[in-house]
Order: structure tokens, then sequence, then C-alpha cells
């Protein structure tokens, strides 16, 4: 039976009322100080009562405000896996390298994936991979043996990182949420872009570009892997063949204006969900807004912290949802 | 086989009551947990939200209404209940307006009211225009009880 999501949506709408919208970034981006930003913030309902002032903790405290919402809204959060597999994969990631390095990752565990961190290290330092959910378990192995083995820490994060790709786009194949199957299709899309263009400039060979992709609707890995075993002009001449067209010229200019085209990219998809009533479509949206505005306030902060210009901040902020 | 009049009219008069009142039930329910979503965010749009989910309750209304006229028509609340097959099939006919309209417009008046409620969560202030768009569906249903009733009044009427 289709599951019904009117009453989520419904406190979603309310939810978004609080989102940041431009004009508090903009607020943001103007207060004199890094405490007159924590301050806004606090004021904006960030936080816990505590106060919290090192970044890190205060939007790791957001980031679990979204799943702690998301638990409450819905009595069943798998359709939102593919938000929490990269906090899964990370946790892996770190996992293997501690166990490897005998040294202790509890500081480094990401706190919102499917299954805790302490779980996938525990499993890790035992070799213990049926203890681990299905789509970590062979990527587990496989990591922890490609290390062992060889000692390439590179390798090892690239088998990781593909997997972590290849399984959100699975899972959001899996549903029937649009809003979903567009996130993991513009992640995993943008991930090849990046890996192709970051393989050309350190001369990877075909086969470990290949590698290294997933695939896609939106991207032909093979013909993209060929294009990055050649030139950054046969990436862009490829692209320019698909429906990323238009981020060629963010991609020419830096890294960070792709990722800025991309985020801004899907946000122009989600803003539809504002006016859909029954579906997980809004939910998704709004974790999604409040990703891009974790990662907005982030940056504001940081360069506040690091007395940056604002220019400089405004070029990389995205767009928000409301 | 003598009462089949009586029977076809208060087949009518259930059909009128039964489905308006099922639509009515489905949109007024649906609704309420659109309501429910905001009020748990802020309890004080209960007196706006509660409207929206009032909507789609006037079917049921308008189907125990008809219910009610062909009820009395045919005898059953009083007088003589002895009519003829043709009359009882003619309310049977005149309840079906009613009883599908209601049905299939409460139910879209609810979805309709859905939307309208995560719409004034954001924009309070947008009140009246909002609400005037599960209204809208409401016309539909106001026509087909004014067939319905035109018709139950008007059977007694005719030489059959």
């Amino acid at each position: 039976m289709k599951k019904d999501y009117t009453y989520a949506v419904a406190r979603i709408r309310s939810r978004e009322l609080s989102l940041l919208s431009r004009q508090d970034i903009d607020n943001l981006i103007n207060s004199k100080s890094y405490d007159d930003c924590l301050q806004y913030l606090y004021d904006k309902g960030f936080g816990t009562e505590e106060q919290e002032t090192d970044v890190s903790a205060l939007l790791s405290c957001e980031r679990e405000k979204i799943w702690s919402l998301m638990a409450e809204l819905t009595d069943d959060l798998s359709p939102f896996d593919v938000f929490r597999y990269s906090d899964d994969f990370h946790n892996l990631k770190v996992s293997v390298k501690a166990v490897t390095r005998d040294v202790n990752p509890f500081g480094m565990l990401m706190q919102n994936g499917t299954v805790s961190g302490e779980k996938i290290y525990d499993a890790i330092k035992a070799h213990s991979y049926k203890d681990l959910p299905d789509h970590l378990q062979q990527t587990a192995q496989q990591a922890m043996t490609t290390l062992l083995q060889t000692g390439d820490g590179q390798l090892c994060d690239v088998i990781i990182d593909t997997a972590c790709l290849k399984a959100i786009y699975k899972k959001a194949s899996e549903t029937n949420s649009d809003v979903i199957k567009l996130y993991a299709e513009l992640t995993v899309a943008s991930a090849d872009i990046k890996t192709a263009v970051r393989c050309e400039k350190t001369g990877k060979s075909l086969d470990f570009i290949l590698d290294a992709l997933a695939p896609c609707n939106s991207v032909n890995i093979t013909l993209l892997a060929k294009a990055a075993a050649k030139s950054l002009d046969d990436i862009f001449n490829y692209l320019s063949t698909t429906s990323y067209a238009s981020a060629v010229d963010a991609l020419k200019a830096s890294p960070s204006a792709f990722e800025k085209w991309c985020d801004d990219k899907l946000i122009d998809s989600i803003k539809p969900q504002k006016s859909e009533p029954f579906t997980i479509g809004p939910l998704a949206a709004y974790i999604i807004a409040r990703e891009n505005e974790i990662k907005a306030v982030r940056l504001i902060l940081s360069a506040k912290l690091n007395d940056l210009d604002s220019n400089a901040v405004n070029e990389r902020l995205r767009d928000m949802y409301v | 086989m003598d009462n089949l009049g009586i029977f076809f009219g208060l087949l009518g008069a259930a059909l009128a009551t039964f489905l308006a009142g099922t639509g009515s039930a489905i949109g007024v329910g649906r609704a309420g947990v659109a309501a429910s979503g905001v009020l748990a965010e802020d309890p004080s749009k209960f007196g706006k939200v509660l409207i929206f989910q009032l909507l789609p309750a006037t079917q049921g209304i308008y189907g125990l209404l008809v219910a009610f006229l062909i009820l009395s028509n045919i005898g059953v609340l009083g007088g003589d209940p002895n009519i003829s097959v043709t009359k009882g099939l003619l309310y049977l006919a005149a309840s079906l307006p009613i009883a599908f309209a209601g049905l299939f417009s409460a139910i879209y008046q609810g979805n309709c009211s859905v939307a309208g409620i995560g719409t004034i969560s954001k924009r309070p202030d947008q009140f009246g225009k909002t609400i005037l768009l599960p209204a809208m569906v409401e016309t539909y249903a106001i026509l087909a009880l004014l067939v319905s009733m035109l018709a139950v009044f008007n059977i007694p009427g005719l030489n059959l």
C-alpha cells in the first residue's frame, strides 16, 4: 500500500518557515564577528540550550535534529537511506584505516548513518563482515584486503567512494520518489565528473578511471573515462553533449564552482516540492535544504573565523530553498 | 414484491447518505491529518485549519438532506408508504447526483484542503485567498444537490 505522508508534509511545511532564507544568509555574512553570527544562529534556533560555540559541534547538532525530526515523522527511515549512506561509508573508511593503523577512530565517526559508526568499527576490527549491513559487507572486505595487501590508502578510498555512489544509486532506484532519484542522479554524476577531472590532472590510467566511476543515467562513464584518459578538453567536449553542458563553464572555473552549480541545480529542481502535499518528496526536499543550509553556515562561520573576504564567501554560497 | 417501490426509494436514500457521507469522511479525515501536522508545530493556527477541515463535511450533510426528503416522500417517516415501483426507481435515480458527486467532490475537496492547510501553515496572511480554492469544489456538490432536490420534490406530482 502506498504510504501516506500527509501529516509529515504538513509538519514539514511549518518547519520550512524556520529554514534560513537568502536574507538570513546576507545578515550572517554582514555580521561583525563570529560571535555575532553564532548569536544570530541561536536566535534562529540553531544548536541546543548549551549554545555550542564550536562549528563542528553546532552543525553536527543540526544534522542530528534533521534525523530526529524524520524519525518522529515516519516510522520507516529506509526511504531516506540515500542521504545516510555517505555517513556509513565515511565511517567504513575511518574504521578500515583506524584498524590497520591501530588508532582510535571515535572522534572521527559520523552519527547519522543507517548503522552506528561504533558497530562498523567493531565489525571491521573483528573481521566479522557479516555483522555489517548488506550494502557495506562486500566493500568492507574488499577495502580491508586492499589496504592490508597494498598499503595504498588512495585505492582503498576509491573503492569505498565508488561503492558508496553505487549504493546510493541502487537505493534511489528502489524508491518511487522523483526527488530522491534526482538527488542520487546528481550526486553520482557530479562525483563522476569531479573524479574524471581529478584523474585527468593526476594522469591516471583508463582502467583506474573506469573503476573509480559509478554508473548513472545522465553520464556515460565509458565515454567520460576515455575522455579523462586523454585531456581536460575531451572531458569538456563530452560533457557538452550531455545534460551537464551548462556546467562546463563552472567546471573550467574551479571544482568549487562546479560543486556550486550542482547544488544550485539540485535546489532548483526540488523547489516544486513546496506545493506537493502528499508524497515523500517534500521530506526529501527538506533534508536536502537543511544540508544545503548547514553547508552555507559552515562556509560563513569558517570565513568569519579566518577573516575571509565576504565576496569570496558570496561566490561560493549556494541558492537557498526558501 | 408489493413493496418494491419502497425498497428502491430506500435504496436511493441509503446511497445518498452512504456515498456522500463516505466522501466527506475521507475528505475530512485527510484534512484532519494535515491539520494535526500543522498544529503539532503551531497550535495558534487551530481556527484556520479547522475551517479547512470542515469544508469537505458539507457533502455528507447534502446526502443526509436528500435522504431525509426521499424517506419523507415515500412515507417511511409517516403517511402512506405505498408507492409504485416506477416512483421508487425515480427516487433512486434522483439520489444518484448527490450520491456520486458528493462522494468524489468531498474526496477532492479534502485533497484541496490538505494543500490549503500546507499553504496557510507558511502564509497565514493568505487565508482568504487559499480558502477559496477548496470552496470552488463545493460548486459541483451544490449543483448535484440542486438536481437531486428538484427531482425529489417533483416526483410526487408525476402521474405514474
